[in-house]
This record gives C-alpha cells, sequence and structure tokens, in this order.
C-alpha cells in the first residue's frame, strides 16, 4: 500500500513539472519582449496605443492602426466563420448519415491542414479578383448606405483577409463543435424527444446548452487563430496604416506589421518599436480571450 | 586490440590534417536584392578556387548590418549605406565595397499602354504622395501627347515590407522633390502617404497586374523577367530614359564617388544615365580578425569585380563601370589581415 502510494505522488510531482514549464515560458516570451522594447516603452509610455502614426523616416510610432487592423479582420472573420462553422458542425453530427460524415470530417481536417502562405497565393489570385469584380461591387450596391461598405473597391483589404482568415479559422470551429455536439449524451437527447420537442428544439435547448463551453472553446481557439495569422493576411490585407469604417480599405495588423518590417529594422527605436508591437500583439490576444469567455 | 587503436587514432590524426589544410568557409548576411549574382559568383569561384567556400544567407539588408555589426559574418551586405549612427556602432571601421549595381523601375497597368509611358521626376513625387490621382491629369497628358490615357483612378502600390529597392525609390524621390524629402523622407521602409502594400517585388507587380489603373515600382531585373510595362523617366537633362543595364551602369558616371563609396546614384547629372540607380555593397571591416578569411574575401573580390563582371548581364544587374572598379582596388589595397 505504501509504495504505491509514493509512486503516486511521484508521479503527481513528475506531471506538476509540465504545467510549470509552460509558465515559465510565456514568463519568459513576456519578460524579453518587455526588456527588448523598453527604449520604446520609455519613449512614447502609453500614446504608442493610440498614436495612428507609424514612420520609420522621422521615427515616430504608434500602434493604433494595427491594432484596429487586427480587431476588425479577426471579428468581421467570426461573423462569417461562426454560422457556417456551427452549422455545419450540427449537420455533420446531428443529420448526416454516418458516411458521409466521416467524408467531410476527413476534408475539414485537410483544410486545416494546408499552410498559410498557399491560402495567401490562392486569396491574391483567385479571391482579390473575385472580391473586385464581383463581391464588392455588389456589397456596394445593396448595402452602400452603410459606411462599412463604402469607398474604392481595390479587391485588396480588410474584408478580403477577413474572408482568407474566415476560411482559414472555420475547420477549427466544426472540428471542435462536431466533437462537443457528439459528446452530448444520447439520454438527454431522447429526454428531449420524449417531451415532444422537434429536432430543431432538442438542437436548441439540449445539445447547444450542454455543448456551449466545448462550442465557445472551438471559437476562442479560432480567434487566437485568427488574430495571431501573419502570411496570408499581409499578402491580401493591402498593408495601409489608416484607420477607415470601410471593410473595402486596405488596413495592417500587429503580426503583418512585424514580418514585414522586421528583417529591415536596423535603428533602435524602430526595432524597439516593432518588438512591443509584439508586447501589444500578446495582450490583445490575451484581453480578446479573457472577454470572449466571459461574454459568451 | 592494441593494433587496432593504433590504426584508428593514425586515421584520426590524418584527419586532422586534411581538416586544417581544407576549405576556409566562409560565411555572409545580407541583401536579398544581389542574392542571385552573389550565388552564381560563389559557384563559380568555388571552381577556381575549391579552398574557398562561401555561405550567403539572403535576410535582408537591415540584417546583413546587424550580423556583420556584431561580428556573427566575416561579411555583410546591403543595398542602402550604413548611417553614421550604424557605423559608429560597429566594433571596427567598416568598407562598403560596391559589388554591382541596380535600378528601380516604374511599372503600370494601363489598358493600351505599353511600356514607354513618360514620367517626369516632379509628375512621380506627386504621384506618390497623392497629388495627382488621375490618369488623364494635364501634367501627365502634356508629355504624352502619342498615349490615349483613360480618366481613371491612379492606385498607387509600394512594398510593404522593408526593403533596399524601397530604399533606392524614395531616395531618388526626396533627391527630386522637396514636399517628399520634409513630408515622407528616405528610409527602407517610409510612411507611405497614399496607397496600398504589397509584399515583394512579387506582391507589388501582383498588385499592379491586377488593379487597372496601378502603379508600382520594381527591381529592374524582375520587371524584364517578367515583361513588365514600364516608364521611361526624365533625367536632369530633359531627355526620357529607357531603364535597361547600359543606362544603368551610367549612373555611377554622372555622381562623383567618394573615397568610401557610401554615396546614392540617384539623379545622375550623366544625361544618358537611368535616374533611379544604385549601387549594392559588401560590408567588410578594414582590419580583418582572420588573416586567412580576410585573405580569401580579398582575393574574392578582386575576381568579383573583374572575371565575375561577366555574369552580370545575363542575371541582369548593371555591370560596374571601369572608373569604380579601380577605385574599388586601392580600397581593397588599406584592408589590413
Amino acid at each position: 500500500m505504501k509504495r504505491k502510494d509514493r509512486s503516486d505522488i511521484i508521479f503527481r510531482r513528475v506531471l506538476a513539472v509540465f504545467p510549470l514549464l509552460i509558465l515559465i515560458l510565456v514568463g519568459g516570451i513576456l519578460f524579453k519582449l518587455v526588456t527588448a522594447s523598453s527604449l520604446s516603452i520609455q519613449k512614447f509610455g502609453f500614446t504608442f496605443l493610440f498614436t495612428r502614426t507609424w514612420d520609420p523616416v522621422f521615427e515616430n510610432f504608434g500602434a493604433l492602426p494595427f491594432i484596429y487592423g487586427t480587431l476588425l479582420s479577426s471579428f468581421v472573420a467570426l461573423l462569417i466563420a461562426i454560422p457556417i462553422g456551427l452549422g455545419t458542425a450540427i449537420f455533420l453530427a446531428e443529420y448526416a448519415p454516418y458516411g458521409v460524415q466521416r467524408v467531410f470530417s476527413s476534408l475539414i481536417d485537410l483544410l486545416a491542414a494546408i499552410p498559410s502562405v498557399i491560402y495567401g497565393l490562392w486569396g491574391i489570385f483567385v479571391l482579390v479578383p473575385i472580391m473586385r469584380t464581383n463581391v464588392q461591387p455588389f456589397l456596394g450596391k445593396y448595402l452602400g448606405f452603410l459606411p462599412f461598405f463604402q469607398g474604392p473597391n481595390y479587391g485588396v483589404g480588410v474584408l478580403s483577409a477577413s474572408v482568407i482568415l474566415a476560411i482559414m479559422i472555420v475547420p477549427f470551429i466544426i472540428s471542435v463543435s462536431r466533437e462537443v455536439i457528439l459528446a452530448v449524451p444520447q439520454v438527454y437527447k431522447e429526454a428531449a424527444y420524449a417531451m415532444g420537442s422537434t429536432r430543431w428544439e432538442a438542437i436548441q435547448t439540449i445539445i447547444l446548452s450542454y455543448g456551449k463551453p466545448g462550442i465557445v472553446g472551438g471559437i476562442i481557439l479560432a480567434l487566437g487563430r485568427a488574430i495571431g495569422e501573419t502570411m496570408a493576411v499581409t499578402m491580401i490585407i493591402g498593408n495601409n496604416v489608416k484607420i477607415s469604417a470601410s471593410l473595402f480599405s486596405p488596413g495592417y495588423t500587429l503580426a503583418s506589421v512585424i514580418a514585414n518590417e522586421f528583417a529591415e529594422a536596423s535603428d533602435k527605436l524602430y526595432l524597439s518599436s516593432l518588438i512591443e508591437i509584439g508586447l501589444v500583439l500578446l495582450f490583445v490576444s490575451i484581453v480578446v480571450n479573457s472577454l470572449a469567455r466571459l461574454l459568451i | 586490440m592494441f593494433k587496432k587503436i593504433t590504426v584508428f587514432s593514425l586515421v584520426l590524426m590524418v584527419a586532422g590534417i586534411a581538416f586544417a589544410g581544407g576549405p576556409v568557409l566562409i560565411n555572409g548576411a545580407g541583401a536579398t536584392f544581389p542574392y542571385p549574382i552573389y550565388s552564381k559568383w560563389f559557384d563559380e569561384y568555388s571552381k577556381i578556387n575549391p579552398t574557398v567556400q562561401f555561405n550567403y544567407q539572403s535576410i535582408g539588408s537591415g540584417g546583413g548590418i546587424k550580423q556583420i555589426t556584431a561580428k556573427t559574418v566575416d561579411f555583410g551586405a546591403t543595398d542602402g549605406p550604413m548611417t553614421p549612427d550604424q557605423m559608429a556602432e560597429a566594433p571596427g571601421r567598416i568598407y562598403h565595397i560596391p559589388m554591382v549595381m541596380g535600378a528601380v523601375v516604374v511599372t503600370y497597368n494601363l489598358e493600351g499602354v505599353d511600356k514607354g509611358l513618360r514620367i517626369s521626376p516632379d509628375i512621380l513625387a506627386d504621384i506618390f504622395l497623392g497629388n495627382i490621382t488621375k490618369w488623364n491629369d494635364s501634367r501627365i497628358t502634356a508629355i504624352n501627347p502619342d498615349q490615349k490615357l483613360p480618366d481613371q483612378d491612379i492606385v498607387v502600390i509600394h512594398r510593404s515590407d522593408g526593403s533596399g529597392t524601397t530604399f533606392i525609390f524614395v531616395d531618388y524621390l526626396s533627391s527630386v522633390s522637396s514636399e517628399w524629402k520634409n513630408k515622407v523622407g528616405k528610409a527602407t521602409s517610409v510612411n507611405w502617404p497614399v496607397g496600398l502594400g504589397g509584399k515583394g517585388n512579387e506582391g507589388v507587380s501582383g498588385l499592379v497586374k491586377q488593379t487597372p489603373g496601378g502603379i508600382g515600382y520594381v527591381e529592374l531585373s524582375y520587371a524584364i523577367k517578367n515583361k513588365l510595362a514600364y516608364a521611361f523617366l526624365e533625367s536632369q537633362s530633359g531627355k526620357f530614359i529607357e531603364p535597361d543595364l547600359e543606362s544603368t551602369s551610367k549612373a555611377a558616371e554622372g555622381v562623383e564617388i567618394p573615397e568610401d563609396f557610401r554615396v546614392s546614384l540617384v539623379n545622375s547629372s550623366n544625361p544618358a544615365a537611368y535616374p533611379i540607380a544604385g549601387f549594392t555593397w559588401l560590408l567588410i571591416y578594414k582590419n580583418m580578425d582572420d588573416a586567412v578569411k580576410g585573405k580569401a574575401i580579398v582575393d574574392f573580390i578582386k575576381w568579383a569585380i573583374h572575371d565575375g563582371q561577366k555574369y552580370t548581364e545575363k542575371l541582369l544587374y548593371a555591370p560596374l563601370p571601369d572608373k569604380v572598379v579601380e577605385m574599388i582596388e586601392n580600397r581593397l589595397g588599406q584592408i589590413k589581415y
């Protein structure tokens, strides 16, 4: 008996090391980001978060347009991806025959495995022309009274980037939601039917409420990917440092500016500001994730 | 058993001797623009001199400057000269050695207009400042009487990533427009007044090709390889110059070149020179830490500026003028190893 206790204790302690490693890793990243961006933090302070200029020549740096672009593109991507993802998951788990379910599941996993640069190239050569000649003129014509669908139509811009992001994050939402829905105990569903529920009512009352934490988890995972996505977005968003309400106009994201400018940044303040952008990106991810958990 | 060990250690010793007399490995890092010619040179040079091996990482000019300053590489490479601050930060005196020349061309997407649209410096600056917004602006049509220019919005497209190509381009705009110089200035990335950003030459040319009314800038070699439509630019003499290797090389003949070669070649006074051109440099220390590597690098540079220049044309770089080659030889004589 005693020996078994001891092995349990050892096992527990060994296991406890692993989460500790994660803690050390996150702490280390945070520490390095703060020390490496100290020059920029000292120079700009909190105004860094509210300045709309990014000027490497006159060394005046602010993160606001990038924060705005990151949040806007991720938010619009979620708006597109959630209905598609959730709808697909419910259909596959509840309505589709087993064979269809299996084929689609492997297709969806395949989508999740495509590298983002491939999505970016596809975006430039296929999606952007479609957006410019078909989708955006259509939106401008019928929804042009809204400020989101006004202004010149280049094809590249926040909306196209959001569409690419939505395509990239939909597999996450589908996979997680489908697993969660499948995990709802059969007896609960049967209870709902026994009470005289229609299928829609059963899905609404039992499955979605029982699976809510899991589905939200999937959406947060997807949101995290959208906020941090770099390559595909950089290729499509237009990379223009400005804040515009229109989804047609080009924008810029935190991850994109780092990817674009880090290699050539050689002045100290410039480099330090780029690293502070990384710090801001980390905080944006943390804040958005916590908010999402609170809200949903 | 004992015998086996003796043989084994003998083999080790022989291998050790062979290693000591083996190839000199030289590491470099920096600019992406000259990467094709550098890798061709390293390849050809290792055929002539198999004892020297080069390893070059094309991580960008900024990275090249950082690494040579930190002495993590034996040479750096850059498309824009180091700033005085950067020079002061380096632990020793760094020499800039020009290797080849490149040009930046203005490319556009206008239906019915092939290459040869005429653009003057003030018009180019005003387009990129956002002051001229239509293709049929009277200033553009005035110097292009033969072209039918549409009533179309101009869509400016620039590099989104930091780049030596951008440096040369905005260096030119700064030298021809005081408004550009005061509002935007020159660096590898700038705060663009208008336009869309594409990543890399391929990103810019992709956007220009797809966007009716688009105008952007790419390297000359990239434009020729991809058969892009490019503009003829007005030089200081008032002539409109077609960008090609010859007119790019001429740019170095209209500018007084200082002994340290840290000079901009844009807006050359040579009437036959294309005005948006520049050197790309190798960065090496004047006092080399390692005698063997130092000699190998200097020997390589001597070869590259003479015999090596014959490979430039095929790879679409402009060769160095003879006068510059002579100056480099003097400069190399000052290097100590």
